[in-house]
């Protein structure tokens, strides 16, 4: 009799929790639409041309990033006339894709998006297509090819003016390579390690020792130049890090190893992504060259947005520039010779 | 023949028996390279620090090491896995640069606050995380999986809001000092055997070890035989926070930055899987402190190998797979049984 009217009781109260979870959420949802609404209202109402635009970026996972979503702020900006919702995906694929889908569902006027996965594009750009609202991609590509512009960098061309550059700089003499590559399967690594490749293949003199993974971070960086050290001393007279922070770490496994490094150094460090402490290592005479992958993109794509917002015709891809820095004292056709007014001058 | 029945009875003969099947694949590849047969093991004083192989294997495997500790006991106390000790990690390390630096700022050549104050910070803020799971694994009755899973996603989140989301570097050279050298010796080397030996030390000389045991044997059998099960439990997730937040303090130390994205990312699977190659159930109950350590370096000495033998990073985690499957089968039940049996028939014939 107990446990019945335990029972009862329990099947009572489930019940009731399912009615009113539908109920709130049913009515919250309905209030957060309206008020959307109203906001929406309010603010196109005085100005009339706000044009409103959805950003779903990768996550924060780095410096680089950082100052891309600093980037979007400053140019997708109020007194500029936009209004941009930015969401942090924070590398998640299904997150992003659902953001997607609540910019279409806000009917924004356009979206951004900075791929976290090349593949699974198609259905989402589909209903971005049906609800007539043009998708710009952003910073990487994709497999699918139904979107409006394409605004990026390309990492096989970083990798190609850093093998460039160090042909020119070494001007004939044998290199021994030894590469920290990023997280594996990345686009970056692979573009990177493609551009600098093909370089190699020009270069018989040229020997590529080992190829390892450091993960894009400076612990790994550190890691996989300790065992270098370990495997090939005294064999090896560059190190090509595929971003920054790797090469950090190498640089302190080569400290501690008594190696030395940079302009004066005995290893010509390479790397890649040219951020504030890169350049500044760069500068120091630390790292002989750093590959730019320019963050800044958000004028490049607002100058996309303006031209499709005027109706006009407008460019299906463009590649944002991007540039090298080589130590002081080194002069090169690939890249420019870093100063401290150019890291001052600096956005990020 | 007797002495080498009773050496492969001892129930650390397993793991000692697998980590140096391992080093053995270095000297084979050294032998088929030409190289010295025993590069791997080599010692040497170079630029006034120690240099070899096996350093780095000791240095590297510091940080697992230190959460084997932690993890051991949670696992022989609990029956389950703390799941969130490489996002304690993080946390950690953050709290600590957080306070060095000063909120907001990335990029600091002296001290916010007091260097302790900052260590002592992070360490602290990983012995609550360690509370909180533990409060809720023995009062609340939640599975350890499920309690410490909260913390697994929030504690990297709540680090990177201490952070802004930054790379917080802290370049001052006595905060570099924990992943970095005293004398000669590479300083994790030091905090994980100093971790090792207070941990040794407190299960040999106190009956604390025991008490874990027991509970983790059976927890309603200790609470009638007066022990408190759910203080026992509560405090092995509390000196597993704190060994997270050593482990954590290292690993930030070593890069001198708190880069919460990732320190410890992943780090709790090769705790757990550390304690699994030392040879101890995850089933809870007896357990061997030993093991779990043994199983750390191996894990490490796994990694090191196959840089050494230039693997391509595509590859390494089917290597790493092949190797740990090899360890776990050469220990599991079925096959010990079938070598007692074949040892004993061998006796019997003869």
């Amino acid at each position: 009799m107990k446990r019945k009217l335990v029972c009862a009781i329990i099947g009572m109260t489930m019940a009731a929790s399912l009615l009113a979870g539908c109920g709130g959420s049913s009515d919250t949802a309905a209030t957060d639409e309206t008020a959307a609404e109203e906001e929406g209202a309010e603010e196109e109402a005085p100005s009339g041309d706000v044009i409103t635009v959805g950003y779903a970026q990768v996550g924060h996972e780095s410096d680089w990033r950082m100052a891309n979503t600093q980037n979007y702020y400053d140019v997708f900006s109020a007194e500029n006339g936009y209004d941009l919702q930015l969401i942090d995906c924070d590398n998640d694929n299904a997150a992003q894709i659902e953001a997607v889908r609540s910019f279409i569902q806000q009917e924004l006027d356009y979206i951004v998006i900075a791929p976290i996965e090349t593949a699974g594009w198609d259905t989402v750009l589909q209903e971005a297509e049906d609800a007539g609202i043009p998708v710009i991609i952003a910073d990487r590509e994709i497999d699918a090819d139904n979107y409006d512009a394409w605004v990026g960098t390309n990492t096989v061309n970083e990798g190609i003016t850093a093998g460039n550059w160090l042909g020119e700089y070494l001007d004939g003499a044998d290199a021994n390579i030894l590469v920290i590559e990023g997280s594996v399967g990345a686009s970056a690594t692979l573009g990177r390690t493609e551009g600098f490749d093909s370089v190699l293949a020009e270069h018989p003199e040229w020997t590529k020792i080992d190829q390892q993974s450091g993960d894009f971070t400076q612990s790994g960086g550190q890691e996989v130049m300790e065992s270098f050290i370990k495997s090939y001393e005294g064999q090896f007279n560059v190190v090509v890090c595929q971003n920054d922070n790797e090469a950090y770490g190498a640089m302190d496994a080569m400290d501690a190893a008594g190696i030395t490094y940079g302009v004066d150094g005995d290893v010509i460090i390479i790397s890649f992504d040219a951020t504030h402490d890169g350049l500044q290592y760069t500068l120091d005479g630390k790292i002989n060259c750093d590959v730019e992958c320019n963050p800044i993109q958000a004028e490049t794509v607002a100058e996309v947005i303006q031209l499709m917002a005027a109706g006009e015709e407008y460019p299906e891809s463009t590649l944002v520039d991007d540039e090298a820095f080589v130590a002081p004292g080194i002069e090169s056709a690939y890249a420019t010779t870093m100063t401290q007014e150019i890291l001052d001058g600096r956005a990020y | 023949m007797d002495k080498i029945r009773k050496i492969t009875k001892m129930s650390l003969f397993l793991p000692i028996f697998s980590m140096i099947l391992i080093m053995l694949i270095n000297v084979v590849y050294d032998i088929h390279c030409g190289n010295a047969p025993l590069n791997f093991f080599m010692i040497s004083v170079k630029n006034g620090v120690l240099y070899g192989r096996l350093i780095d294997v000791l240095n590297r495997g510091s940080e697992v090491a230190i959460l084997a500790v932690g993890m051991t006991l949670v696992v022989s106390a609990s029956a389950g896995t703390d799941i969130s000790v490489g996002s304690v990690m993080s946390l950690a390390g953050g709290m600590c640069c957080m306070l060095l630096a000063g909120y907001g700022v990335t990029n600091v050549n002296e001290y916010n606050v007091p260097l302790l104050v900052g260590i002592g910070a992070g360490i602290l803020i990983a012995c609550l995380c360690g509370l909180f799971n533990g409060f809720l694994v023995a009062y609340m009755n939640i599975q350890p999986m499920v309690a410490t899973l909260i913390l697994w996603s929030a504690g990297r989140a709540i680090g990177l809001l201490l952070c802004n989301s930054n790379i917080v570097y802290v370049r001052v050279d006595s905060f570099k000092l924990l992943g970095a050298y005293v004398g000669i010796i590479p300083t994790p080397i030091i905090v994980a055997a100093v971790c090792i030996a207070v941990a040794a030390a407190v299960l040999k000389f106190t009956s604390l070890g025991m008490y874990i045991q027991s509970v983790g044997i059976n927890k309603k059998a200790s609470r009638i035989a007066g022990l408190n099960s759910a203080k026992i439990i509560l405090m092995c997730y509390v000196i597993c926070g704190l060994c997270a937040g050593i482990a954590g303090i290292v690993a930030t130390s070593r890069i001198y930055s708190a880069d919460t994205n990732n320190i410890g990312l992943n780090m709790e699977l090769d705790a757990i899987l550390a304690v699994a190659l030392g040879g101890n159930s995850l089933g809870g109950g007896k357990f061997n402190l030993a093991g779990s350590i043994i199983g750390a370096y191996t894990i490490q000495a796994i990694t090191t190998t196959l840089y050494a033998l230039g693997v391509s990073s595509a590859q390494a985690p089917v290597f790493k797979a092949i190797v740990v499957i090899l360890i776990v089968v050469i220990q599991s039940g079925p096959v010990k049984d079938f070598f007692k049996k074949y040892s004993s028939k061998r006796r019997a014939a003869a």
